[in-house]
């Protein structure tokens, strides 16, 4: 392997001294929001109605039990969001008129599922499949939500996929097919570990932005944190649930999303090398 | 016995004719080296033979069977000929031992560690042998477009297609390239290359054909090409050459 240097941060001055600057900066700064918003006029009812201790913890349980649906939810839908997302790409990606049909479902799909809002499709999915009365659709609202958010974010993982595929030089898939191997065999050794390398940041990106779009499927009833937090506001008339809802949301998201960012700083540095 | 059979091929890109009724023909163990302006149509000429181009008229045939006919299964054409690209397009993902071992496990169905004794034969001969594991970017442009040429090798040719491999090289890594098609030369391997070395091309090809303008003008032995062009087109070519101090 080649040796790699470590950058040191900022050059010339000591990573402690930047360090100890950005956390002097990151405490006034703080300090001057919090003073904003508690001086604000209207501060004495938001806190009551937003920020209620009480409320807090009377709240955490339900909406604590309603967010591993959320979870549930999530980790159900992000493999068959993968599955789809690359099908639909590897699809789009037939050139053979053969494949017309294959082709021209896969963009039509795209084009749709991507143009209608996720709310409108869990909508139609929650409450129009159930009203086909056909045999084996399944009835149960988490599951219809998980095909929902399936169907929504496909379309756009398809594109991630895709303009990963596209971004392999042709030049490979010559090499690759000049050797011998078939469209399929160059696909699966040659391109694709190439381009899903290349977009793991963008899904990644997609599915921070799935986990918090689980709840809206509590539009179509089930009971996941936002729907719990509802029941709750609408009991009492605070809005404090839907903090607790929006603290654990950030919760499952942050984690995600730092490395998210690693990963990104990663590949840069690779390219930078 | 000729290997391949070029008869009559034209080639169009939007309107534009690149190759003019080309004819060829390739016998075993023979070099021919395609020399010509850039645009003549040489590549093109190599690509079509490798079906990475389809031929708009014409037919090309190896060991005597047509494969320009569209029913013919492209990767059992392609896996009986080796092309080295100007640019190496080595896989940067995998390890110079994966890139050499991918075509004969997937293609020829050879057992994993059949195929990486052969790879390691093959680096040990071009001496590469210590540089199995490494991956394509940790090498020098010589070193990859070695490994390129070894990666055709092992699907075991009968006929490589070496398309301007050492153009993109610093010129003190062409010799270690050039001495590896010798090497392919001496074993009898049956080669069509493209090259601007018109030195090399003089020392290794048996046969000399000037492309011009997609018709191919003039052929011979090294000698009477170069010694003796009959064609104007074909001393001009020569004249610039050598005023670029390349011959």
């Amino acid at each position: 392997m080649i040796a790699r240097s470590s950058g040191s941060g900022s050059a010339g001055r000591g990573p402690r001294r930047s360090a100890s600057v950005a956390t002097v900066s990151t405490i006034v700064f703080l300090v001057l929001l919090v003073w904003g918003v508690t001086n604000s006029p209207g501060w004495a009812s938001v806190k009551e109605t937003f920020f209620n201790w009480d409320e807090f913890v009377g709240a955490l349980p339900d909406v604590l039990s309603g967010f591993l649906l959320n979870v549930k939810i999530f980790l159900i839908a992000e493999p068959l969001i993968l599955i789809v997302g690359l099908l639909v790409a590897l699809a789009r990606g037939l050139k053979a008129p053969i494949f017309f049909p294959l082709r021209a479902l896969a963009t039509a799909y795209t084009d749709i599922f991507r143009g209608v809002p996720t709310i409108l499709v869990i909508y139609l999915i929650g409450f129009g499949l159930p009203a086909l009365q056909l045999q084996g659709v399944p009835s149960d609202l988490a599951t219809l939500g998980i095909i929902a958010l399936t169907l929504s974010y496909g379309a756009y993982v398809a594109e991630v996929i895709r303009s990963g595929i596209d971004s392999v030089h042709p030049s490979q898939v010559a090499a690759a097919r000049s050797l011998g191997l078939s469209h399929g065999k160059t696909m699966r050794f040659v391109v694709l570990p190439q381009a899903l390398r290349r977009v793991v940041p963008p899904l990644l990106n997609d599915f921070v932005s799935l986990q918090k779009d689980t709840a809206l499927v509590a539009t179509i009833g089930p009971l996941e944190a936002l729907r719990q937090a509802q029941i709750h506001a609408a009991s009492s008339f605070n809005y404090t649930p839907y903090l607790v809802a929006a603290l654990l949301f950030i919760l499952l998201t942050i984690p995600l999303a730092r490395f998210t960012d690693y990963l990104a700083a990663r590949s840069q540095r690779r390219r930078g090398q | 016995m000729s290997v391949l059979t070029v008869d009559g091929v034209w080639k169009n890109y939007h309107g534009h004719h690149v190759l003019r009724g080309i004819d060829l023909e390739v016998d075993t163990h023979e070099v021919v080296c395609l020399i010509g302006a850039s645009g003549s149509g040489k590549s093109t000429l190599l690509r079509c033979v490798n079906l990475l181009e389809t031929v708009d008229d014409g037919a090309i045939l190896l060991d005597g069977k047509e494969i320009t006919d569209p029913g013919v299964d492209v990767d059992d054409v392609r896996k009986r000929m080796g092309i080295v690209f100007q640019a190496f397009n080595l896989f940067p993902h995998m390890s110079v031992l994966d890139n050499i071992t991918l075509a004969p496990r997937q293609v020829h169905k050879v057992a994993r560690g059949e195929a990486e004794e052969q790879a390691r034969e093959l680096l040990g001969r071009f001496g590469l042998a210590e540089k199995a594991g490494a991956y394509p970017d940790q090498l020098s442009g010589g070193q990859q477009q070695r490994v390129a040429i070894i990666r055709a090798l092992a699907m075991q040719p009968r006929l490589m297609l070496l398309d301007e491999v050492t153009s993109a090289l610093d010129p003190a890594l062409v010799t270690e390239v050039l001495g590896i098609i010798r090497e392919l030369k001496q074993s009898g391997m049956t080669m069509i290359l493209t090259t601007h070395e018109m030195g090399f091309c003089r020392d290794i090809a048996d046969t000399v054909c000037f492309l011009d303008g997609g018709v191919l003008l003039e052929r011979g032995t090294p000698e009477q090409i170069f010694s003796d062009p009959q064609h104007p087109r074909t001393r001009d070519f020569l004249r610039s050459v050598i005023e670029a101090g390349r011959l």
